[in-house]
């Protein structure tokens, strides 16, 4: 066994290790926290895909993972209001099944992820990076200025939405249902990094040219795993939001963008399992740091300064070293 | 005779005051290695883009395999069966050498939008990858990151990734640049015997390699080409002898 799968054991058993213990000796608070960094995990997975596998800067991902927050709390909204989104031509209830919304939270965030990539992908570089911002901030916006769905307060949901057979209110069964759906997302990304599309993507973010000379266009595959990439980050926002039991246009704004971003850089960039370690080492320097000082940030931003410095390869580099070719 | 594979037909290129090719034509036969041989500055990498489609002629135009290429993508020549080596590397530097080998047989095989099942756990396609490395003597350094290679091994990378396209002419740019004399001797050894799969375009420094292995030469000076012929012919070419080979030897 190598040292980038011992660490990813490793990781993995610490992050179900921490909640169970919480949850025995009755600190619901540390589970939660938990199931936070499970969450963002899944969201730093998403934008993993497109940035550490594609090389696409994408500093809109707060785009994603907003839509899926929105996509909970409008379904849950109508269901608990018992009025239907839609009469005309025909009428769509909304819903509490968490399956359904998930399903909803992807495939809306897919589609605009495929729209966003393909007017984005005509850029590339500083202008990407300043598009894909300009997006997510539109949808900010538009979250502030639509009151229907709260405007800018946002919208409460009294009870968190329905998984068959648990009882999701039990912070530990909410914890449970995030982490399988982080393991499988996990398992989803392994597969499709060491595929045809993945050898063809992570080739392209090397080195375009030699793509081509191959005969294969890099737009095409960097749309793709933008798709793909979206479509993960909007899974975790429909999470996020029903943790919260609580969705408003803070999800889609800029810093949401960076924080993904951070646990992207800090777990390490293309590593399958580096946004997990990064976005667990966010949520403990926030409740370690964040009890020390408000200003905990200062920290962060000094040490989010030293990985890009010293260890570019974020916490996997440094600790796993460079990736290992599978043959 | 049978028309040509490639047909470069009147190409120019300017950039700024500078003709870099001027109304260049010139065409690749099957069967042949046609060497394409100047000065440095001649406009040699300039002439190969445009026929590969990276960088687009003023006027002109490309035909390959009949059929007028001018207006296809890099991407599409090459799936047409263009398999162009660079002058600079240009490889996936993190991957093996195994892995970039198969990401050129994945290329030429398409359907590469398969998202579940282990690359380089095809059969298939690592057929084709190790036979490709093992013809330009790359075999026991297919688990070796690619950015680990000598200077004269990518040269080989190059060229064992162009195999694996299966191409039906091979553009070259410099395959013998820093490969030493041993390796010089064995790439024109194995080039000598590729040009029955497919054509070769070659441009290269080492005269000895062009003199040994081309069938014709064109000499490219300022943008023109100045002469085409055999070996004896270029070699007794005044203009020639002044323009490039005398340089050659005051240096």
């Amino acid at each position: 066994m190598n040292k980038e799968t011992t660490l990813n054991i490793v990781l993995m058993t610490i992050l179900v290790a921490v909640p169970v213990l919480a949850w025995m000796s009755d600190e619901p608070f540390l589970v939660t926290l938990a199931t936070r960094a499970v969450i963002f995990a899944i969201a730093g997975v998403g934008l993993n895909f497109a940035l550490g596998f594609g090389g696409l800067v994408s500093f809109g991902h707060a785009a994603f993972f907003g839509l899926g927050g929105y996509a909970m709390g409008i379904l849950a909204f109508h269901a608990q209001t018992y009025t239907p989104m839609m009469e005309w031509p025909f009428v769509i209830e909304g819903t509490k099944a968490m399956p359904i919304i998930w399903l909803v939270a992807i495939i809306v965030s897919a589609l605009v992820a495929l729209a966003i990539g393909m007017l984005s992908l005509r850029t590339s570089g500083a202008y990407f990076i300043m598009i894909t911002l300009a997006f997510a901030q539109m949808f900010y916006y538009f979250a502030i200025s639509w009151p229907a769905y709260g405007g800018e307060d946002g919208l409460s949901i009294y009870v968190r939405n329905e998984f068959p057979g648990l009882n999701t209110m039990d912070p530990i069964q909410y914890f449970s249902i995030c982490y399988v759906l982080l393991l499988l997302v996990l398992f989803i990304v392994h597969r499709a990094a060491h595929s045809s599309f993945g050898l063809m993507l992570r080739a392209a973010k090397q080195n375009e040219e030699r793509v081509q000379a191959v005969g294969q266009v890099p737009n095409r595959l960097y749309l793709i795993a933008f798709t793909i990439s979206g479509a993960i980050t909007g899974l975790a926002g429909a999470l996020f939001a029903d943790l919260n039991r609580f969705v408003s246009p803070t999800m889609f704004s800029w810093h949401t963008s960076g924080e993904i971003m951070v646990f992207v850089i800090l777990g390490g960039l293309g590593r399958v399992f580096g946004p997990v370690a990064g976005a667990a080492l966010y949520i403990l320097l926030e409740h370690s740091l964040g009890g020390l000082s408000a200003y905990w940030h200062i920290y962060l931003g000094a040490i989010l300064l030293g990985v890009v410095i010293f260890a570019r390869g974020g916490l996997y580099g440094l600790i796993a070293g460079r990736e290992v070719a599978h043959d | 005779m049978t028309d040509p594979i490639l047909e470069v037909r009147e190409i120019t290129k300017s950039f700024g005051g500078l003709k870099a090719s001027n109304t260049i034509s010139l065409d690749l036969r099957s069967g042949e290695i046609h060497a394409l041989i100047g000065p440095n500055g001649a406009g040699k990498s300039t002439l190969i883009k445009q026929i590969t489609g990276s960088l687009k002629p003023d006027s002109g135009s490309v035909h390959f395999n009949g059929q007028d290429v001018s207006h296809l993508s890099t991407a599409a020549r090459a799936q047409l069966g263009m398999g162009r080596t660079f002058q600079i590397s240009s490889l996936a530097m993190d991957y093996t050498v195994l892995q970039n080998a198969v990401l050129g047989a994945l290329g030429h095989r398409g359907n590469i939008f398969r998202f579940f099942n282990n690359v380089m756990k095809d059969t298939g396609l690592l057929a084709t990858a190790e036979n490709a490395l093992e013809q330009v003597g790359l075999q026991d350094f297919r688990a070796i990151r690619t950015a680990d290679l000598s200077h004269g091994q990518r040269r080989q990378l190059e060229v064992a990734i162009a195999l694996t396209l299966e191409p039906k002419a091979f553009l070259m740019d410099e395959p013998m640049a820093g490969l030493g004399a041993d390796g010089s001797r064995h790439m024109i050894g194995f080039l000598n015997s590729l040009r029955q799969k497919a054509p070769i375009l070659l441009v290269e420094h080492d005269m000895d390699a062009v003199f040994a292995l081309a069938d014709r030469i064109s000499v490219l000076v300022y943008g023109e080409i100045i002469a085409t012929g055999d070996a004896a012919e270029i070699r007794s070419n005044p203009q020639v002898r002044e323009a490039y080979l005398g340089e050659e030897d005051a240096a």
